[in-house]
C-alpha cells in the first residue's frame, strides 16, 4: 500500500479481459462514417472540385469541400492558453484547405452509411489543382517561390539565436546581432577567445512516428444545444477549448469524453480532426458522425517527430578534459503546419547546454521551416532524442579524436547539484547522473568488456562487437515556459472508500496506478478501496491540460497529494467533532483515528463517515477538491548502455542487450516503471535501427505509412532490457519523484550509435543506422572488400 | 447483402445477420465483443486477432463468410467460472505488468493461450517468435515475455 | 468491410469449376492474405470473389511410392511447417515457409497463394525453384496440365496461370529433387520478423561421395529480378568444382547475369548486390555443411 511498492495497474483486469472500452468501440451503431480527401498533390492550390459524380453513389450523405468550410483559422496544438500572445500556438490551419501544403493535406470530406460508399465517392470526386514544386529538403538554402503560410515569406516559422554568458545565463539575440557578434555566422569558424580550433560535426535525424497501436478516433453528436466530441486524445480539455474557437461554440456547450487511449506518445496531443467531426455533426442537424483514420493516414494525417540537421562545434581547454567554446545549431523539419514546432526546436537547442558546460563562448541557434511534408510535432521527449543522438555522438567523436575516456570526458563536463540552467532559471537540486554511469558500467562489466571487445575484434573480420554509452538530461514539467496546473477531487463514500477524479490522463502510462498510491499514502485508505475515475468528461472532471511532457505524476500527482491532504483533514476534522478531542492530537492510519500520543484506535474511518453524512441534523458528505499550480521544473537524468554485435558484410547490428539506468527521483511504483523503461527503450531502439518515414523525393508522396514498411520493432527485434533505478530525492515533485515516461527513450540510439563506432571505428552521424547505410559506410572505411 | 450466419462465439452458437462483405472483425464487434482491436486491418499489428479452431488468425484478413461451422475465441471468452473468472494467461498478464495502453493485449492473450493449450514449453527466444505477430508501442516486450514464460517457460511443470 | 460484389463459396473442386465456369469474373481467393489486402488497397474493386480456402480436397500433404512428395495448393503454411514428410525430406521447406509473415498470417496463407500470387518477394518460391517443384493446374473444362515450377512466373505479380479459368490444385515434389540434396534458405529483411523479403535465397547442393566434389548445385533468389529465379549462370560455374572457399567465391557479381536487381526506396541496387553476394555465399556454405562437407 502506498508509494514505493509494487501495485498491480488499476486497469488491468478489464483490459486483460477485454471489457474495456476505446473510443471506436463507443460508436453508435447509426453513426455515419466521414472520409477526408487527401490531396494528391504535395504543394499548390485546389482550383475547382466537381463532386457531382460522387453524390450520385449510393449511401452517400453529403460532400463537403474546402470551399464550403468557415474561413476560421485554428492551431491543433494541445498547448494550455497563454495569457502571453506571444507565445500563442500559430493558427494556420481551416478545416479542409484550399492551399495544399503536404501530400495528403484535407481537401474535402464525404459523409456516407459506410465505408465503401465513402470510399468510391472520394475516388468519384474531381480536383483540380495548379501545382508549385513540392519542397521537402528544408537544410538547403533555395529561394522560395511560393511560400507555404502567408505571414512566412522565407518558410522559416521561428528562429531563436542566443549566447551564455560567463555566469552561464542565456541572452536572446535577434540572429543579425549575434551574427555580428561571431562574424558571420554563430557556428562557423573559430570563435574568438579559442585557443584550439573547434571541431565541427553534423547529425542528421530521420522523421519518425509515434505509430501508437490504436489510430487517430473521434466521433460527434449533438444533445440539444450540446456539442459532444468522443475522441482518443490526450488533452481533453484543450480540445474542448479549440472546438469551441474553431467553430465558434460557446466553451460550456462543448463536451469532450477520454474513453481510455490506446497509446498516444505525444501525437493525441494535437486537436486534428475533432472540430471537422463536430462541424460535420452540426451541419447534419446532430446525426453522429465518425471519423476514423486507416493506418496509412494516420502515419501521414496525424503528426511525427521532426527531422533534424544539427550543427555542433566543440573544443577543449587546453591540457585538460574540459569543454571550453561549444556551439551547437539545429535546423528542424516543422513540415506543413506549425502545431507545437517552435517550441520543439527550442527545448532541443536548450538541452544542449543543460547537460554539460563549457567555460568558453556558448551559442546556440535554432530554426524551424515549414517544408511540404506531414506535420511535426509533439512525440516522447519533446526534441530531446534529436538533440541527444548529437551531443552524445558528438562526446564519443571528440573523445575520439582527441584520445580522451568518453566516460571521463562526460564525468568532468557535468552540471551538478546547485548549478542554474542557463535559460529557465532552474536549480538543479537532485542529480544521481554519476551515480546511474557507475551503476551501469557495473550492469555491463564495462571495463571487462571493453578488453574483451578490444581484443575480439582484432581477430575478426565479419563480425565486431562494441558497447557504447549515452546520458541525457531531461525537464520533467513545462514550467515557467507555460503554466503548470491541475485538479483533483475526491470523494468519500460511505464505507470509507474513494473516488478520485483527476484531470490528468491516463494514456498507458500508469499515472492513475500511481495517482491511486499517493492517494492511498496520504488516506491509509488501500489501493483497492480507491477508484479511480480513469475516463475523462470535460462535464465533470477537474481541469488539467493533459497528458504531455512527463508531468502526470509530477504536477497531477502534486494535486491528488493537496486534495488528499485536505480531505484528511476534513475527515479529522469531523473526527474531533464526533470524539471531542483536539485535532492536534489525531490522526488516520490504517482507516482508523488514532490518538497520535499512545497510538490507540478511537474509531474507525468508516464511522467518521457515515456520522458525516448521515447525522440527523447536519450532513456534510466529505469530498475535497484542489488546484496544484507547479513552479518548479526539475531535471530528471540518466545513462544507458548498448551491448552489440555488428554483422559487417550484411550491416546487421544484433543487440545482445540495452541497460537503461535512471535518476528519476523517488518511484512511486517500480515494476511500472520498469515497465515505462522498457517501452521507451524498445523506441529508441527503433528509432536507433530501422524507423524512417520516407516519401518520394519528387513528389512528396509517402512511401513507407504502413506497419509493414514502416519499421516498428517486433518482439524479435527487441533485446533484453535491464533497468536499474538510481533514487534521489526531488524535492520540487509531490513525493520527490520527477520525470520517468518520456526519458528512456532518449539515449538509447546515441549508445548503440556510439557502440557501433567502438566496434568498427566507423563514425554513422545519421538515423536510422539501417543496413544499406551501413554497409555502405563500411565499405567506405574498407571494412568489406570490393570485388 | 445481408445474410444470417450461425457462429460459435466463446462456446456460444449466435445466429446473426451480417453483411457478407465484412470481415470477422467488423462482426465481432457489431455482437459487441469489442476487444477485437483494429490497428491496421491488413495482417500487420495481431490487434485484432481471435482463435479460429484453436488456432491465432488475424480477424480483419478473415471473412465472416468463412467462419460459419467453426469455433471462434476471443478473450472475453476465456474468463469463465472454472477458473474464477480469470484465465491463467489473463493473471500472467496482470502480474507481470504486461499491460500498458491494453490495444495489444487482447490479442497476445489468444496467441499465448494457443500456445499454452499446444502444450509447448518454450525458452525465451521461441517466445519471442510465438509473439512476433503483435506489434506493442508500449512494453517493449519485456513484461509480456515474462508473462508469457510464467505460462509456458521450459521451467514451468 | 471490403469491396465484394459477390461472395461464392466453393465446397469441392468441381463445384469451383463450375462457379469459374460460369461467371468468367470471378476472383479466386484462398487464405485472402494477399487478395484481401489488395482489396483494401483498391487494386481490385467490386469484385466477384470465390473461396477455396476451406476445400477438403485442396489440403494436406502426402508421399506417394515413388517418394513424390505432394502438397495440395490450399494447404496453410503452419501445416507445411508441422509436417512429419517436409520435416523428414525437405526440412528447408518448413524453414523457408516459418519465416512467412507472422504467426497469424502462417495460420491462414497458403502455399498456393504464395505461387498464383506471383511477387517476387514469395518466400516458399526459391525453395521450391530448387526443389524443380512441379505445378499442377486444372482449368474450368477439367483439362489438367503441369508446368516446373521454374516456367511458372512471368513477371512481377504475373504467373503462367490462367486468370479466372485455371487454378493450382497441387505441387509435387520428386524424390531425384531432393534426394541426397542438402538445401538452406536464407530471407534477409530489415526486420527478424513480419517482414516482406529485401532479398531471399535458396541453395541445393549435392557433393560427391567423398564430399571433395560439388556434383550438383541449383541457387535461386528471390526479389534480385523481376520474378523469383535461379541463377543458372552461377550454376553452371560452381557445379564439378572442388568443395573450397575458391568456389563459394564464384558467387560474385560478375557471374550474375540472370539476375537485374533495381534501386528503389526499399533497397539501393548495390546494396542488393551486396547482398546477392554475401547472402549466396552464406547459404551455399551451410547447404555445404547441412550435406556434410567442409570447405577447404
Ligand atoms: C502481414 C502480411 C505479411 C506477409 N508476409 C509475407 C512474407 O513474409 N513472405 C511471403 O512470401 N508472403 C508474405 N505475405 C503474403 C501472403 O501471405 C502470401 O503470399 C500467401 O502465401 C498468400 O496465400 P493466400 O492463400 O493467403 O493467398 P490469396 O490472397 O488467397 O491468393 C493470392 C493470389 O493467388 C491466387 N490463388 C490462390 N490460390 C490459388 C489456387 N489454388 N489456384 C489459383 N489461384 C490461386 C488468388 O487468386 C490470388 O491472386 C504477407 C501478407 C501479409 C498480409
Ligand atoms: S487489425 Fe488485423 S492485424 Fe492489424
Ligand atoms: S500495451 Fe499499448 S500497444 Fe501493447
Amino acid at each position: 500500500m502506498g508509494i514505493g511498492k509494487n501495485i498491480n495497474r488499476v486497469d488491468a483486469l478489464s483490459k486483460v479481459r477485454g471489457t474495456t472500452k476505446y473510443t471506436e468501440d463507443l460508436i453508435p451503431h447509426n453513426a455515419l462514417t466521414a472520409k477526408i480527401l487527401h490531396s494528391k498533390i504535395a504543394n499548390g492550390i485546389v482550383k475547382d472540385i466537381d463532386i457531382s459524380e460522387a453524390l450520385k453513389i449510393e449511401g452517400v450523405m453529403k460532400i463537403v469541400t474546402c470551399f464550403d468550410v468557415p474561413d476560421t483559422d485554428f492551431s491543433t496544438a494541445g498547448h494550455p492558453y497563454s495569457l502571453d500572445p506571444t507565445h500563442a500556438d500559430i493558427k494556420d490551419r481551416k478545416l479542409l484547405n484550399k492551399r495544399i501544403r503536404y501530400y495528403g493535406d484535407d481537401v474535402a470530406v464525404v459523409v456516407a452509411i459506410d465505408q465503401i460508399a465513402a470510399q468510391k465517392a472520394l475516388e468519384a470526386i474531381k480536383v483540380n489543382y495548379e501545382q508549385f514544386e513540392p519542397r521537402l529538403n528544408v537544410y538547403d538554402n533555395k529561394k522560395i517561390e511560393n511560400p507555404l503560410h502567408e505571414f512566412y515569406p522565407d518558410d522559416v516559422m521561428s528562429r531563436m539565436d542566443f549566447y551564455l554568458e560567463s555566469d552561464n545565463k542565456a541572452i536572446f539575440k535577434n540572429h543579425k546581432v549575434l551574427d555580428e557578434l561571431v562574424k558571420n555566422h554563430s557556428i562557423e569558424g573559430n570563435l574568438p577567445d579559442s585557443n584550439k580550433s573547434m571541431k565541427k560535426n553534423e547529425y542528421t535525424l530521420p522523421i519518425v512516428q509515434h505509430a501508437h497501436i490504436e489510430n487517430i478516433v473521434c466521433f460527434a453528436y449533438m444533445e440539444g444545444k450540446r456539442h459532444i466530441v468522443v475522441s482518443a486524445t490526450q488533452v481533453p480539455h484543450v480540445v474542448r477549448r479549440i472546438v469551441s474557437e474553431a467553430l465558434k461554440i460557446a466553451i460550456g456547450d462543448v463536451q469532450v469524453i477520454k474513453p481510455y487511449i490506446g497509446g498516444g506518445f505525444g501525437n493525441k496531443q494535437d486537436i486534428i480532426y475533432e472540430p471537422l467531426a463536430m462541424y460535420l455533426s452540426k451541419l447534419m442537424g446532430g446525426v453522429c458522425i465518425s471519423l476514423i483514420l486507416s493506418r496509412e493516414e494516420t502515419f501521414i494525417n496525424s503528426r511525427t517527430r521532426h527531422g533534424m540537421k544539427i550543427t555542433t562545434m566543440l573544443n577543449t581547454e587546453d591540457n585538460s578534459l574540459r569543454m571550453q567554446n561549444r556551439a551547437a545549431s539545429i535546423i528542424s523539419n516543422q513540415g506543413a503546419y506549425s502545431t507545437h514546432g517552435h517550441a520543439i526546436a527550442a527545448n532541443a537547442i536548450t538541452n544542449y547546454f543543460q547537460m554539460y558546460s563549457g567555460s568558453g563562448m556558448q551559442f546556440g541557434s535554432s530554426v524551424s521551416k515549414y517544408s511540404n511534408l506531414p506535420s511535426a510535432a509533439a512525440m516522447r521527449a519533446y526534441g530531446i532524442p534529436q538533440i541527444c543522438f548529437a551531443t552524445e555522438s558528438q562526446m564519443d567523436d571528440y573523445a575520439r579524436e582527441a584520445g580522451f575516456d568518453p566516460i571521463e570526458f562526460r564525468i568532468v563536463n557535468l552540471a551538478k547539484i546547485g548549478d542554474v540552467e542557463p535559460f529557465n532559471d532552474i536549480h538543479i537540486n537532485s542529480n544521481g547522473l554519476v551515480e546511474c554511469i557507475n551503476k551501469g558500467k557495473e550492469l555491463i562489466s564495462w571495463d571487462d568488456k571493453k578488453k574483451k571487445y578490444e581484443e575480439f575484434n582484432i581477430n575478426s573480420k565479419d563480425f565486431k562487437k562494441g558497447i557504447g554509452i549515452a546520458l541525457f538530461a531531461y525537464k520533467t514539467g513545462v514550467y515557467p515556459i507555460t503554466v503548470e496546473t491541475s485538479s483533483c477531487r475526491i470523494i468519500l463514500n460511505q464505507d470509507g472508500s474513494l473516488q478520485v477524479q483527476v484531470g490528468a490522463i491516463e494514456i498507458g502510462q500508469g499515472s492513475d496506478t500511481a495517482f491511486c498510491q499517493i492517494a492511498s499514502e496520504i488516506l491509509s485508505i488501500p489501493e483497492d478501496k480507491i477508484n479511480i475515475v480513469s475516463c475523462q468528461d470535460t462535464d465533470i472532471s477537474p481541469f488539467d491540460p493533459g497528458a504531455y511532457a512527463s508531468r502526470q505524476t509530477y504536477i497531477g500527482g502534486g494535486a491528488v497529494k493537496k486534495a488528499a491532504v485536505l480531505l484528511k483533514k476534513k475527515i479529522l476534522e469531523k473526527a474531533v467533532n464526533k470524539l471531542g478531542i483536539s485535532f492536534k492530537e489525531l490522526d488516520l492510519i490504517d482507516e482508523y483515528i488514532i490518538r497520535k500520543s499512545d497510538g490507540e484506535k478511537l474509531e474507525k474511518l468508516e464511522n467518521v463517515i457515515l456520522y458525516s453524512m448521515y447525522s440527523l441534523n447536519n450532513t456534510e458528505h466529505l469530498t475535497a477538491e484542489a488546484t496544484y499550480t507547479g513552479l518548479n521544473n526539475a531535471f530528471a537524468y540518466g545513462a544507458c548502455f548498448a551491448d552489440i554485435c555488428v554483422d559487417i558484410p550484411l550491416g546487421k547490428i544484433e543487440i545482445y542487450k540495452m541497460y537503461s539506468i535512471h535518476d528519476s527521483g523517488k518511484i512511486i511504483n517500480p515494476q511500472l516503471a520498469e515497465a515505462q523503461v522498457h517501452g521507451a527503450v524498445a523506441m529508441g531502439v527503433g528509432y536507433a535501427i530501422g524507423e524512417e518515414m520516407l516519401f518520394d523525393k519528387i513528389s512528396g508522396k509517402p512511401l513507407n505509412n504502413n506497419f509493414l514498411d514502416y519499421k516498428i520493432p517486433t518482439s524479435m527485434d527487441i533485446p533484453e532490457i535491464e533497468v536499474a533505478f538510481v533514487e534521489t530525492y526531488e524535492p520540487s515533485g509531490p513525493f520527490g519523484n520527477k520525470a520517468l515516461g518520456e526519458p528512456p527513450i532518449i539515449a538509447p540510439a546515441p549508445a548503440i550509435r556510439n557502440a557501433v563506432l567502438f566496434a568498427t571505428g566507423v563514425s554513422i552521424n545519421s538515423l536510422p543506422l539501417n543496413p544499406q547505410k551501413l554497409v555502405s559506410a563500411f565499405k567506405e572505411a574498407n571494412l568489406i572488400d570490393e570485388e | 447483402m445481408l445474410k444470417i450466419i450461425k457462429l460459435n462465439v466463446n462456446g456460444k452458437i449466435n445466429e446473426i445477420s451480417y453483411d457478407d462483405r465484412e470481415s470477422l472483425t467488423d462482426t465481432l464487434r457489431n455482437i459487441g465483443l469489442t476487444s477485437v482491436k483494429k490497428g491496421c486491418e491488413a495482417g500487420e499489428c495481431g490487434a485484432c486477432t481471435v482463435l479460429l479452431d484453436g488456432k491465432a488468425i488475424n480477424s480483419c484478413l478473415y471473412l465472416t463468410s468463412w467462419a460459419e461451422g467453426k469455433e471462434i475465441t476471443t478473450v472475453e471468452g476465456l474468463a469463465t467460472e472454472d477458473n474464477d473468472f480469470l484465465h491463467p494467461v489473463q493473471k500472467a498478464f496482470v502480474e507481470e505488468a504486461a499491460v500498458q495502453c491494453g490495444f495489444c493485449t487482447p490479442g497476445l492473450i489468444l496467441t499465448t493461450t494457443e500456445l499454452m493449450n499446444s502444450g509447448k514449453k518454450c525458452d525465451r527466444h521461441e517466445i519471442r517468435e510465438e509473439i512476433s505477430g503483435h506489434l506493442c508501442r508500449c512494453t517493449g516486450y519485456e513484461n509480456i515475455i515474462n508473462a508469457v514464460e510464467k505460462v509456458v517457460g521450459k521451467d514451468i511443470s | 468491410m471490403y469491396d465484394i460484389k459477390k461472395n461464392y463459396q466453393g465446397r469441392t473442386i468441381s463445384d469451383v469449376l463450375n462457379i469459374m465456369k460460369e461467371n468468367s469474373d470471378v476472383k479466386i481467393i484462398a487464405g485472402g492474405t494477399d487478395m484481401l489486402i489488395k482489396m483494401k488497397e483498391r487494386k481490385i474493386k467490386d469484385v466477384e470473389i470465390l473461396s477455396i480456402g476451406d476445400i477438403e480436397d485442396l489440403r494436406g500433404i502426402e508421399i506417394d511410392e515413388a517418394g513424390t512428395i505432394v502438397i495440395k495448393a490450399a494447404t496453410r503454411f503452419i501445416e507445411i511447417i508441422k509436417n512429419e514428410y517436409i520435416l523428414k525430406y525437405i526440412p528447408t521447406l518448413a524453414k523457408a515457409c516459418n519465416q512467412i509473415g507472422s504467426p497469424q498470417i502462417r495460420n491462414i496463407a497458403t502455399i498456393g497463394g504464395n505461387l498464383c500470387n506471383g511477387a517476387v518477394s514469395a518466400d516458399a518460391v526459391p525453395t521450391l525453384l530448387v526443389l524443380e517443384a512441379e505445378l499442377h493446374l486444372i482449368d474450368c473444362d477439367g483439362n489438367k496440365r503441369t508446368i516446373n515450377v521454374n516456367d511458372f512466373h512471368t513477371g512481377p505479380g504475373k504467373t503462367n496461370l490462367v486468370s479466372g479459368k485455371e487454378i493450382l490444385t497441387k505441387i509435387h515434389i520428386k524424390k531425384e529433387n531432393y534426394e541426397n540434396y542438402s538445401f538452406d534458405y536464407y530471407k534477409y529483411g530489415k526486420r527478424n520478423a513480419m517482414e516482406i523479403a529485401t532479398l531471399g535465397c535458396a541453395v541445393g547442393i549435392k557433393l560427391s561421395n567423398d564430399k571433395n566434389i560439388v556434383d550438383d548445385f541449383k541457387i535461386a533468389y528471390s526479389v534480385a529480378a523481376p520474378t523469383p529465379r535461379r541463377c543458372k549462370s552461377i550454376e553452371q560455374l560452381i557445379v564439378g568444382e572442388g568443395v573450397t572457399q575458391d568456389t563459394v567465391n564464384l558467387i560474385k557479381i560478375e557471374n550474375i547475369s540472370e539476375l537485374l536487381p533495381r534501386d528503389s526506396w526499399r533497397a539501393s541496387k548495390d546494396f542488393r548486390l551486396q547482398l546477392i553476394k554475401e547472402i549466396g555465399r552464406r547459404t551455399t556454405i551451410n547447404a555445404i555443411e547441412a550435406n556434410g562437407g567442409k570447405l577447404c
